[in-house]
Formats: structure tokens, sequence, C-alpha cells
């Protein structure tokens, strides 16, 4: 089944970060991205630009509104997100558990609904 | 309610769901009837004091609850029941007469016939009162497949006719090693969060111990329930030297031997000496043997590590698991005499085991190999399987170490 992991942190845990913690942080993602594909799981992942680089659009009564910024102004913000292929949701929150993101974050985890 | 009122209510749970399941077999039922009952004292108590007899009182209001219940059901097959505990409730419960029947709440819950997974949850459930969404955050399962869980091993013990029982002797060692790991797996979890950092996952390895005490209480002549609890005690008395103060990982070769629970650990060794005496060692004897082999360190001693390889074949002789046998090789690498010699020997032993599956993504294995690959002088593998072992990693702190030792091997 695949299962989204959609990564939650407060992007100033970052901004506070000296460059060894930096770079030792984004190692750490590095070796999780790795050992999701040494294990076969990884369909997909990626980081996104912050929120403040967001534009949300939405359709009201006709009308097109285009706002600057997320669509929820939130401490902590999307930051990224793995999608995986696991036997089942145990598998997926052990997965979820290894993400350096639920050390300084959240990981969210939720089942794709396939079309 | 204050912290020893709380405990004292924690420690009372277990006692009366046992009671009140082993009547009835409905663990459910015994729960529901309890929770009310506790209830009814939050607004009698406050009210005309604190009953002398907390327990019978408790005891025998979550018996009325379950009469009435019955009652209200007015089912035939029910009857029979009905009037055991209309017998019961006619004679009010004395405290110092109430029987302990934990000892078969443990043995119902480890029954062969209850999914291996549950069996843990169960226990802290049904015996220390913990609720459903804190065993779901410790064994890593979403709490409502966790409370699924639960109720249908409740539903099979109430349906298949679970027995409260302690086995006979022809089959108590084997009904009894179900009931030590689920024990072992809730100190396994409690183990985890090494910085105690959260409360609730701290308090599961001092529970665990407790579970580990009772069933050495109740069960005085059976050797590997003195060897778990030994074997609990052993690594608990490390607990305060896991991590430096600034809150990064120690490997136990390099704590700081005066943090270690001194107490703790004679503790832990009078009571395998104990078991030694009982008969020949098993799968928590030896164990907790392995810890007191680590421990010796206390008073200053070298580890023996021939011994503890030796140690380690005997619980693959019982087991061939495949975490043993990682161990094993980290042991084994020890010995030898030479740094590089002993790498080696220990890589040829992982290397045998390399092919299991299951080792893909056990994060013990590649830290070893990592570890012994920069031992050989071969930094380029041991990268790479540092990386593994990084990426493989969930604690934080643990993940810290091993990206500063691969960063090691290029300087």
């Amino acid at each position: 089944m695949e299962y989204l992991l959609l990564l939650h942190s407060d992007p100033k845990g970052w901004e506070t970060m000296n460059e060894t913690e930096r770079a030792q942080g984004m190692a750490a993602y590095m070796a999780f991205g790795d050992a999701l594909r040494k294990a076969d799981v990884l369909r997909g992942s990626n980081r996104l630009r912050p929120a403040d680089t967001a534009t949300t659009v939405r359709i009201r009564e006709g009308k097109t509104e285009v706002q600057n910024g997320p669509f929820i102004e939130t401490r902590e913000e999307l930051g990224g997100y793995y999608l995986i292929d696991v036997k089942d949701l145990d598998a997926a929150l052990s997965w979820a558990a290894r993400c350096p993101g639920a050390g300084h974050g959240s990981v969210e985890v939720r089942p794709v609904w396939g079309m | 309610m204050t912290q020893e009122a709380e405990d004292a209510a924690r420690r009372s749970y277990g006692k009366l769901v046992a009671i009140l399941a082993a009547r009835s077999g409905d663990v459910a039922g015994a729960e529901d009837a309890l929770s009310e009952a506790f209830g009814s004292a939050l607004g009698d108590w406050p009210e005309h004091g604190v009953p002398a007899n907390a327990e019978a009182w408790l005891l025998t209001v979550a018996r009325r609850r379950i009469v009435d219940g019955v009652r209200r059901r007015k089912l035939d097959e029910d009857a029979s029941q009905h009037f055991l505990l209309l017998e019961e409730l006619a004679e009010p419960a004395d405290a110092d007469a109430l029987p302990d029947r934990r000892l078969e709440l443990l043995f119902a819950c480890a029954h062969p016939g209850i999914d291996r997974s549950a069996r843990a949850p169960l226990m802290l459930q049904t015996v220390l009162g913990f609720d459903a969404g804190t065993i779901a955050s410790a064994f890593l399962v979403s709490p409502s497949a966790m409370s699924q869980r639960l109720v249908r091993a409740k539903t099979k013990i109430r349906q298949a006719g679970i027995g409260f029982r302690v086995p006979g002797r022809d089959e108590l060692a084997e009904r009894l090693d179900a009931v030590l790991e689920a024990i072992y797996a809730v100190y396994a979890e409690g183990w985890t969060d090494a910085e105690g950092a959260d409360p609730q996952r701290r308090n599961l390895a001092e529970e665990a111990i407790f579970l580990g005490k009772l069933i050495a209480a109740l069960l005085p002549q059976e050797p590997e329930c003195l060897g778990l609890v030994a074997l609990m005690l052993h690594a608990q008395a490390r607990r305060p030297a896991r991590r430096n103060a600034a809150g990064d990982y120690v490997p136990i070769a390099q704590q700081d031997t005066t943090l270690w629970d001194g107490a703790m650990i004679d503790e832990a060794e009078s009571l395998l000496h104990a078991a030694s005496r009982i008969g020949a060692p098993a799968r928590f004897q030896l164990e907790a043997a392995l810890q007191s082999a680590h421990n010796v360190r206390r008073t200053g001693e070298a580890v023996h590590w021939a011994a503890v390889v030796d140690l380690y074949d005997a619980l693959i002789a019982l087991d061939a698991s495949p975490v043993i046998q990682v161990n094993r090789a980290i042991a084994l690498s020890k010995v030898a005499l030479s740094k590089v010699e002993g790498a080696l020997s220990g890589l040829q032993a992982l290397d045998a085991i390399a092919t299991d599956a299951r080792l893909r993504d056990y994060q013990p294995y590649w830290a070893a190999r990592a570890d012994l690959l920069a031992r050989s002088g071969d930094a380029g593998s041991a990268r790479e399987a540092y990386e593994r072992a990084i990426g493989l990693e969930r604690d934080p702190a643990v993940r810290r170490f091993l990206q500063e030792r691969a960063a090691a091997l290029s300087a």
C-alpha cells in the first residue's frame, strides 16, 4: 500500500542551526532517503520551498481569488514529503519514526487513495 | 488524585480486574464494571471519606454493576453466573482475604490463542490500567489499530473460553515463556526512550520491572522469572549513563560506570545467583548473564569477551535469531588480540548471516558492520554501512553519534 509521509516542522529550527548542524541534518535526510531506496519502498520524495513562497487559489461564487501564502498559516509548515509503498500501516509508521523530521517536527502518515 | 493515590489505584486496578475477570472470563466486562466503580468512588469518597478497605469497596461496587448488567440482559446462559455473583455479594469482600489472581490474568493475556502482538499490550491494559493511546505510542502502532487489537483479544478470551488458570507442570515452561516474553517486550519499548524524555515511556521500563517482580514473587521457584528481572535490572542500572549532559549518546564501553546504579546491579546479581541455584539456565538467565558480564566494569574489572561469546553461543543454541548473531559478532571481534584481526573475525561472522532478509532494515546490523569495517581499515565500505545505519535509526542522539563516527573516517 502507498502512504504519503508529510513532513511538518517549524522552519525557524533550521534557521537557528549553525553550519555543522545543518550539514548533519541534511546528511540525516540523505541517509534516510537512501535507506528507503535500499529497502525498495521509495516511490517519490521532495522538499518544498518555504510556505511564504506559496500562492493559494480558490474560486468562490464564480470569482477567482488568489492569495499570497499557504492555505493555512501555522507555525509548523509542510516542508516535504516521501511517498512510500509498504505492506501496511505498521510498516509505514516504522519508517515515519526513522524519518529525521519526526525528531524535529511531525510526520503525518496518510494512506494514498488511488484513482 | 495525589501521585500516591494514583499509584495505589493502578496497583489495585490489575488485582481487581483479575478477580472479576477470573470469575466471568470477561475481561472487557470486568474493566467496564471497575471503571464504573472508580467513577462511584470519585463521587462517594470525597463526601464520606475513603473507606478503610478501599479495594474491597471497589470490588463490591464493581460486582454489583456486573450483577445489574446480567439482570438487565436476563440471559439464561448467564443465570448460573448470576447466582454465583449474588452469593459473593452476600459475603462482603474482605481485603486481607482478596485472592491475588493476577498470575492467572497474566497467563490468560499471553495465552497461545492470543495474537502474539496483542499479548504485551493486553497485559499493560488489564494488569496496569494503561489506556490504548499510550500503549499505541509505545509500540508504534496507530491508536485505533491498537484499540481494535485489544478489543479483539478480549473477545477471544471470552468467546474461546480461555481459562484463568496457572498451567500445570507439563505446559508451564512453554506458557511461562510467552508471559515473560511479553513482559520483556514492555521493557524493550520503555528502553528505547533513553533520555526518559517521555514520562509515560520511562514508566514503561519501570512497569515492566514491576510486572517481572510480581511474577517472580508469585512463581519463586521458576528461575526464568528471576532471570528476567535480573536482566531488566542490569540494563536499567545503566540508564543514567546512556546519555551525557549534552544529551549525546554514550556507547556502553565509554559509559561512566560511577553513574550506574550499584544497588540495582547488586540486586540483579543476587537474583541471578538465586536462579542458577534452581536449575539449568535458559534464555533470560543467559541474557542477564550477558548484561552482568558488561556490568563487571563497575568494579574496575575488564569485560571477559571470550565468556561473552560463549554466552551468545549458548543463546544461539536455543534460538538462532539474527539479532543474537549480530551481537555475537561484535563480541567475537573483541576477543582477538589485534584490532584488525578482531574486526575481520567479526566481519566474517556477519558475512555468514548477510543473506538473511530480516537484516536488510535492521539498524544494529549495519551499525555493527560499519564499526567493524572501520576498525579493519576499510573506510569506504564503512562509510556506506554507516549511511545505511543512519538512515534506519530512530533516535536522533544515536543518529548524531553515527554521523560523527562516519565523519571521523575521512579525518
